[in-house]
């Protein structure tokens, strides 16, 4: 967990600012996070941590101020570049996002359709996937017939499934119990280790603490602290 | 990739059975009245060629034309589309003419000179029977020195093309009226299915999906609507024209009036241009919905 602080940033903004209507949910945002760094967003409910990972995979623009991914400020992008901007992000929403009338397995596989690959190599890694989260069984299920936490677990499957820079988690563990929490924390893992950027929202100290990493502290729509956090290994800490 | 779309569009069409059920019938009723109107416009054509067929063109030549009649047969019989030419001298033609008349005695007996000219009869070749075809000749014929006047077709045939070219005019103008309305309605179902997928077309972008990618399968659906549409239609059209040719069997009328059904390529240009109002009809919809 070394910091090689010559890495360069793969998310920058500069006094970013991002109104709901007359509502200030984020103000004056200035910071970096570097390639392969892992990081997380704290803060209270409505802080802004959700809009804060809208405004990186462009769901939704800042009132002002720069983002630049990867190097490319977003506002140089143009409308058709949007799709090859997203695809550096793999997103587990808060709300999952799953497409109700698609299978599980169909959902994963859309991003990795979506990219154009092929389909042989589509069902290994839609399946291995799916075996990581422990979802293979149900890989035919719609995701109505799933359990809350079933459907999370899906969300993460089809966020790391296309092996993207970047990962921005949204609350992945919130509706986890422990033994899926953890596996889901371990596959967030496997793809920091394999050089993603994973960037996680989350309340859950014990999780923050098994990692290690970066904290962004949100409050108000505010940096209010930007602090390492160094690994814990005892369990205890739970 | 065009195969998961294709495989996706079925889907996409099982899942949406009755609104595409719908706009299938449509397509093939539209279909079923455009192919019934070429239908009728074709038969109605071969008729009337039938008809010009029979025609034959008289040209009454200059009093003083004289008997350079072998040189000016062989002009006429060169002019294209002339099968053959037959001198009628005056004297056969006042001949000809008292025969046909009943009583030409008392008429004739009087007469010190004969009245009329010399005339070539002008037999056309089969091929040619168009109206056209046969107004091209007769000025040809015209504009020879030796000829003073030409007679060609009759009056009903003027009056009939008149009113075939009425009903042609109309006929393209009611096809095109129920085109646009055949777009207008896939549009609309188009819409209708799109919009109940709002939520779904949204994550797909969220998740690096092109615009391209996103749209294919709803064209797809479009084009496999207006295959769907055209089969329906010109299968209804083929039953209807089936059951009026047994009935025209039936009658006794076989050898009077022919009918025959589209062809293979006008069946497969009606089809293309079926699926063409399908796939129009789901861009005008997705040009909307989605801001192409
Ligand atoms: N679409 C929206 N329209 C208006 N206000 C919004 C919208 N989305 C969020 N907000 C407001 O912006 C603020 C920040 O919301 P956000 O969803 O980013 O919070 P959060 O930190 O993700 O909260 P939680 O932990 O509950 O998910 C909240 O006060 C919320 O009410
Ligand atoms: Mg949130």
């Amino acid at each position: 967990m070394t910091d090689h602080e010559d890495r360069p940033p793969i998310i920058r903004l500069s006094h970013v600012h991002h109104a709901y209507g007359r509502y200030q949910a984020l103000i004056d945002l200035s910071f970096e996070i570097l390639k392969n760094e892992l990081a997380f967003i704290c803060g209270p409910s409505g802080a802004g941590k959700t809009t804060l990972l809208r405004l990186l995979y462009a769901e939704a623009h800042p009132s002002s101020g720069e983002i630049a991914i990867d190097g490319a400020r977003l506002d140089d992008i143009p409308r058709t570049g949007l799709p090859l901007l997203r695809r550096k992000f793999g997103v587990i929403f808060q709300d999952y996002k799953l497409i109700p009338g698609r299978s599980v397995f169909e959902n994963v596989a859309l991003v990795l359709e979506a990219a154009g690959h092929r389909r042989a190599l589509i069902s290994k890694r839609v399946l291995n996937v799916l075996r990581m989260v422990g979802m293979d069984q149900h890989a035919g299920t719609l995701p109505i017939r799933l359990s809350g936490g079933e459907q999370q677990r899906v969300a993460v499957a089809r966020a790391v499934v296309g092996d993207p820079k970047i990962i921005l988690a949204d609350e992945p563990t919130g509706n986890l119990d422990e033994a899926s929490a953890q596996a889901v924390m371990d596959l967030l893992q496997v793809a920091y280790i394999r050089g993603a950027t994973v960037l996680i929202a989350t309340h859950d100290k014990a999780f923050i603490h098994r990692l290690g990493g970066r904290i962004l502290h949100l409050k108000q729509g505010r940096l209010a602290a930007f602090e390492r956090v160094e690994k814990h290994h005892d369990r205890t800490a739970l | 990739m065009i195969a998961r779309h294709f495989k996706r569009a079925l889907e996409d069409t099982l899942a949406n059975r009755f609104v595409n059920a719908v706009t299938i019938m449509t397509i093939a009723l539209t279909v079923m009245i455009v192919s019934a109107a070429v239908l009728v416009f074709l038969n109605a054509s071969d008729w009337m060629s039938v008809w010009h067929q029979g025609t034959r063109i008289m040209a009454y030549l200059q009093p003083d034309a004289g008997g350079a009649t072998t040189a000016l047969q062989h002009s006429i019989e060169s002019i294209e589309g002339v099968q053959s030419a037959r001198f009628i001298p005056r004297d056969e033609g006042l001949r000809d003419l008292k025969a046909r008349m009943e009583h030409p005695a008392a008429l004739f007996e009087n007469l010190l000179e004969n009245p009329l000219p010399d005339a070539f009869e002008i037999q056309l070749k089969p091929s040619d029977g168009s109206w056209e075809q046969i107004e091209a000749v007769a000025d040809r014929v015209r504009s020879l020195a030796e000829v003073e006047d030409v007679e060609y077709g009759r009056q009903w045939m003027v009056a009939v093309r008149r009113i075939a070219h009425l009903f042609q005019t109309l006929g393209l103008a009611l096809m095109g009226l129920l085109l646009v309305a055949a777009i207008a309605i896939v549009a609309n179902t188009t819409r209708l299915v799109i919009y109940s997928r709002q939520e779904e077309v949204e994550i797909m972008r969220l998740v690096g999906a092109t615009e391209r990618f996103i749209q294919a399968p709803f064209l797809i659906e479009g084009l496999l609507q207006g295959l769907f549409g055209a089969v329906g239609g010109i299968g209804i059209l083929f039953a209807g024209f089936s059951a009026l040719a047994v009935r025209i069997e039936q009658n006794g009328l076989a050898g009077v009036v022919t009918l025959r059904f589209l062809s293979i390529e006008q069946m497969a240009l009606i089809t293309v241009a079926s699926m063409l109002v399908g796939w129009l009809g789901c861009y005008v919809a997705l040009k909307q919905f989605l801001k192409l």
